[in-house]
């Protein structure tokens, strides 16, 4: 990724939309889930009937408060739903209910990891709403402005929804994507959403401006959207960049503009503005009456707080672990992971633990499109295979055969590297006879090693090797030669 | 007198002992209706077969000898903008005709449940937005004491219905006054309960913090059976009160005697009509007499309510009513685009004083506006209730008149909306407070126009708030009937 025109930085600030994956809606009992008919899942609430009223989901509060906690938020004792209005076809009530001035969560941080470095990315706020429903534009190749109909879906009406506003703390589309990567990874930890990228239950929108290195003041922000992808998200944001210091240093100047980020040619393009600014006449919905959050509530879910991925890695780092596989587990997935614990509970090494858990065991359960619940493999099993390694009962290369057998439910790791006949052959007596029958067969070697000739040793490795089938222990061999070609006449 | 001036406790009574039944009542109900409806007309819509099933099923129920509620058989009317499942609920408004609910209303489900027969849905000033139900797009209603006069608003169709005997109870909504003003219009109780003690969900909104159901009744009496069916917790409002709170029933009978009654200096003076004041100056004095201590009591806060209750209902009504776009039910315009379909739907759809409100809460809650104008009305509505809360240290209720004036003309105040606005100052102050207060009527002016006795209680105060209506209904011994029902004797 393009880095940064000298003498300029970046000032990023990243809005991420999170659906709760609630049961119900977020101020009805309509089942939050997506799918069924288009109007299916709906009530006189969520499509706001007259007289409808809405009723908070308390299990949605319950969540964000999670959330505010993992992002280290302060929790606002008591908060309150505002009404944000505009008129919009796919905004029942034409006014969301949503937070304004006192959000559920605000002032936390978010630490993220880009090359080794460690950046803290402030979080201004975490907020509750409810979702809009869908439009479908029927007609025109299903953009807005030429379609000849558009059709309504309400499913996802008044589906719970977490905004996270993080402060202008991200200064490189790497760092933006690293941020949001974490994000999601906090989200998933915690299960208040499937945070899928691509079917909009996680959304991001960056705000991106540019500034002289060191200068005091921000630059005019320009709000990029449509970025369903981590890889479009640093795309977007490190071609709005260029785009900005481009536009600066040929003595432009940066309009305060929303533009979309088209995926294929790369690049962002300016939204046709709506009309009049965007007053939202935010004021206190008076259909809900302000949110408690006390002490004893928030204690109820800091009793349920899953470990994040930040304490994973620390966890894993003092277990031992270098930075890229305790990074490598900890975005495995909960199986591997608990593979990972039970191994090393067995007695294994962690490193060699980490390595055998995330590289052949994950690429072989990819391979085979199947996972540790469908197979024998248990972290005692690993152990034992791990052990062998360790006493040169098998090679490096002939535990991948038997762990392969071990996964295919061929029995212990012992077990399967004796019916595989892939024990390391380490009886001196035995490899003596298969060297000495190397050396008969080949004795000009010996004479070229005489005459100088050392590289000759690894041939004759190489050949005994070969006659016991890969099986002998080559450190074994290089010592059994070494004696022999030293003491022959 | 005929089975349509029955109260409700007497028609139950005479249920209860076989006198007549469910089916008579009704049909004395519909006749009285179809007498005076063209000169009158208070219903937008009479379901004349949905109450005829009811008043069988109810005939039905007693012949069985099932264990029936006060209300069983007895026909009520309901203002039109109370959803009924199936039934026609237009608000008097364009933008809802031929709008039928999917739902019922929480206090219609529990009038359902309580047996009561539905007799229709009456009249209102569009979307509750009026003093005098002139604005209604399907006609104004008239004032059965007399026909050349305005029977109060916004729910003058439920009030006149009860006064003229073409029900013998209805419910309508009190946003600043609306059941109050009509009720001493017409010469009938009105309640307006404390804000949460009986559910929204299903009362198309107006003013959502301001908006609340309440009884008319031809005594205070009914008035408490109709105001305990519909009371109580509905976990589908979220402004609902979940507490408990004194039954008023125990006190009716408790007369007066050692209660402290303030008058409130502030609700007299210019601007009242002579007749008004006398009526609510003998009032008092008869309460004195009755054994209670009178004092005055001061609520500068007052002189500031009118002006900010013209800033709060209209900036709520301005997100309650953006919903209205034609999209999903009621009226839809053509457009070239939806937001073109939506603005003259909108155009179309809303009368005069709709749009004008909606104006005003635009521009109130609007970005540079928003700290002059609704900003400042909050903080006179906290003024209001800190001046209110002093004065029930001295006071157990206050009491002023509902009206500055006995009904007016039709076209009177029709095209000045601040003379009309005016006709609220003395109810708007519960509104903004939250707490309870009712009408009841206690002499007739020059004219013979009903005058209606004010009486001011605080939050959850309605035991005591009835118990003094029960006594000054008792010391006014108002017995006069409108002349609109002396001509049909």
């Amino acid at each position: 990724m393009s880095s940064i025109a000298p003498g300029w930085e970046a000032v990023i600030g990243i809005e991420v939309h999170v659906e709760l994956l609630t049961e119900s809606k977020m101020f009805c009992g309509c089942p939050a889930r997506f799918g069924g008919e288009p109007n299916t899942n709906v009530c006189p609430t969520c499509l706001g009937l007259p007289g409808a009223l809405p009723v908070p989901n308390r299990t949605a509060i319950e969540w964000i408060s999670r959330i505010g906690l993992a992002l280290n938020c302060e929790i606002s004792p008591v908060s309150v739903f505002h009404r944000k209005n505009y008129f919009y076809a796919d905004l029942p009530k034409n006014y969301q209910i949503s937070q304004f001035d006192i959000p559920v969560c605000h002032d936390g941080w978010l630490e993220v990891a880009v090359d080794g470095e460690l950046v803290r990315v402030g979080i201004e706020r975490a907020h509750q709403e409810e979702d809009t429903g869908k439009s479908i534009h029927v007609g025109g190749g299903g953009r807005i402005h030429s379609a000849t109909e558009t059709l309504l879906d309400f499913n996802r009406s008044g589906v719970p929804l977490v905004e996270i506003v993080s402060k202008p703390d991200i200064r490189s589309a790497a760092q933006a994507r690293a941020y949001a990567q974490e994000l999601r990874g906090v989200i998933l930890e915690l299960g208040v959403s499937d945070a899928k990228l691509e079917e909009g239950s996680m959304r991001f929108d960056a705000n991106i401006s540019v500034r002289k290195t060191g200068a005091p003041e921000f630059g005019t922000k320009v709000e990029i959207k449509n970025m369903n992808s981590f890889r479009s998200l640093e795309r977007a944001i490190a071609h709005e960049i260029d785009r900005q210091v481009s536009v600066l240093e040929s003595g432009g100047r940066i309009v305060q503009e929303t533009r979309h980020w088209e995926e294929e040619a790369g690049v962002t393009q300016a939204m046709r503005t709506k009309e009049g600014s965007s007053d939202y006449r935010y004021f206190t919905e008076p259909d809900l009456v302000p949110m408690v959050i006390d002490e004893a509530w928030l204690d109820a879910q800091r009793a349920v707080m899953p470990e994040l991925p930040a304490q994973r890695r620390a966890r894993y780092r003092a277990m031992g672990l270098e930075v890229h596989a305790a990074e490598v587990l900890t975005d495995s997935d909960p199986a591997i992971r608990r593979l990972f614990a039970d191994t090393v509970a067995a007695g294994a090494e962690p490193k060699a633990a980490a390595v055998w858990s995330t590289g052949e065991v994950t690429g072989w359960l990819r391979k085979n499109a199947t996972s540790l619940d469908r197979i024998p493999l248990t972290g005692t099993d690993l152990a034992e295979l791990v052990a062998m390694i360790g006493s040169g009962a098998v090679s490096s290369t002939a535990a991948k055969d038997v762990l392969n057998g071990m996964m295919r439910g061929e029995g212990s790791a012992a077990s399967v590297a004796a019916s595989r006949d892939l024990l390391q052959v380490s009886d001196t007596v035995a490899l003596a006879a298969a060297v000495d029958e190397v050396l008969a067969a080949n004795p000009d070697a010996i004479d070229r090693f005489r005459a100088g000739e050392s590289k000759v040793v690894g041939f004759l490795v190489g050949q005994v090797m070969r006659s016991t089938g890969g099986k002998a222990d080559p450190q074994l061999v290089n010592r059994l030669l070494a004696d022999r070609l030293a003491s022959s006449p | 007198m005929g089975l349509a001036e029955l109260t409700i406790g007497e028609a139950a009574a005479g249920l209860d002992r076989g006198d007549l039944s469910a089916v008579e009542l009704l049909s004395a109900v519909l006749e009285r209706a179809s007498m005076t409806e063209a000169e009158l007309h208070a219903f937008l819509t009479i379901d004349r077969d949905g109450a005829t099933r009811g008043a069988e099923d109810s005939d039905r129920r007693r012949a069985a000898g099932e264990q029936l509620g006060p209300l069983d058989g007895i026909p009520i009317a309901l203002k039109d903008n109370l959803c009924t499942h199936g039934v026609e609920t237009t608000c008097s408004s364009q933008i809802l005709a031929g709008y039928r609910p999917p739902y019922d209303a929480t206090v219609v489900g529990r009038l359902r449940l309580a047996g009561a027969v539905l007799v229709g849905k009456t009249n209102l000033d569009e979307f509750a937005m009026g003093s005098s139900t002139e604005n209604s797009a399907y006609g104004a209603t008239r004032n059965p004491w007399d026909t050349s006069r305005v029977p109060g608003g916004s729910s003058g169709g439920s009030a006149a219905a009860v006064a003229v005997g073409s029900a013998l109870g209805a419910f309508g909504s009190d946003t600043g006054g609306s059941i109050r003003q009509p009720a001493a219009l017409c010469g009938v109780v009105g309640v307006k309960p404390t804000y949460g003690l009986v559910s929204r969900y299903g009362l198309i909104a107006f003013a959502s913090s301001l908006d609340q159901i309440g009884p008319f009744a031809r005594s205070v009496a009914d008035a408490v059976t109709l105001w305990e069916a519909v009371a109580g917790h509905d976990p589908l409002d979220a402004t609902s009160y979940r507490g408990t709170y004194p039954s008023p029933r125990v006190d009716l009978d408790k007369g007066v005697k050692g209660l402290r009654i303030g008058v409130v200096k502030e609700l007299s003076g210019e601007g009242f009509e002579p007749a008004v004041e006398a009526a609510t100056a003998r009032t008092v004095e008869q309460l004195a007499a009755a054994g209670a201590e009178v004092v005055e009591v001061s609520i500068p806060a007052v002189e500031a309510t009118l002006s900010a209750y013209y800033l709060i209902a209209p900036a709520e009504a301005s997100a309650n009513l953006a919903r209205f776009d034609g999209i999903r039910y009621g009226h839809r315009a053509a457009g070239a685009t939806t937001e073109e379909m939506m603005a003259r739907t909108r155009a179309e759809g809303f009368g005069p004083e709709v749009i004008r409100r909606i104006l005003l809460g635009t521009y109130a809650l609007s970005a540079g506006y928003y700290d002059a104008f609704y900003g400042k009305a909050l903080q006179v509505r906290s003024l209001l209730q800190a001046e209110l809360a002093e004065a029930y240290a001295v006071a157990d209720v206050l009491v002023s008149p509902t009206s500055p004036t006995t009904a007016f003309e039709v076209g009177a105040k029709a095209q000045d909306p601040l003379a009309m606005y005016l006709c609220d100052i003395c109810t708007i102050p519960s509104n903004l407070a939250g707490h309870p207060a009712m009408s009841v009527p206690v002499g007739l002016d020059e004219s013979g126009l009903p005058i209606g006795f004010q009486i001011l209680a605080p939050a959850l105060g309605e035991q005591v708030m009835f118990r003094v209506a029960a006594e000054v209904e008792r010391l006014a011994g108002f017995e006069a009937r409108p002349a609109m029902v002396g001509a049909l004797a």
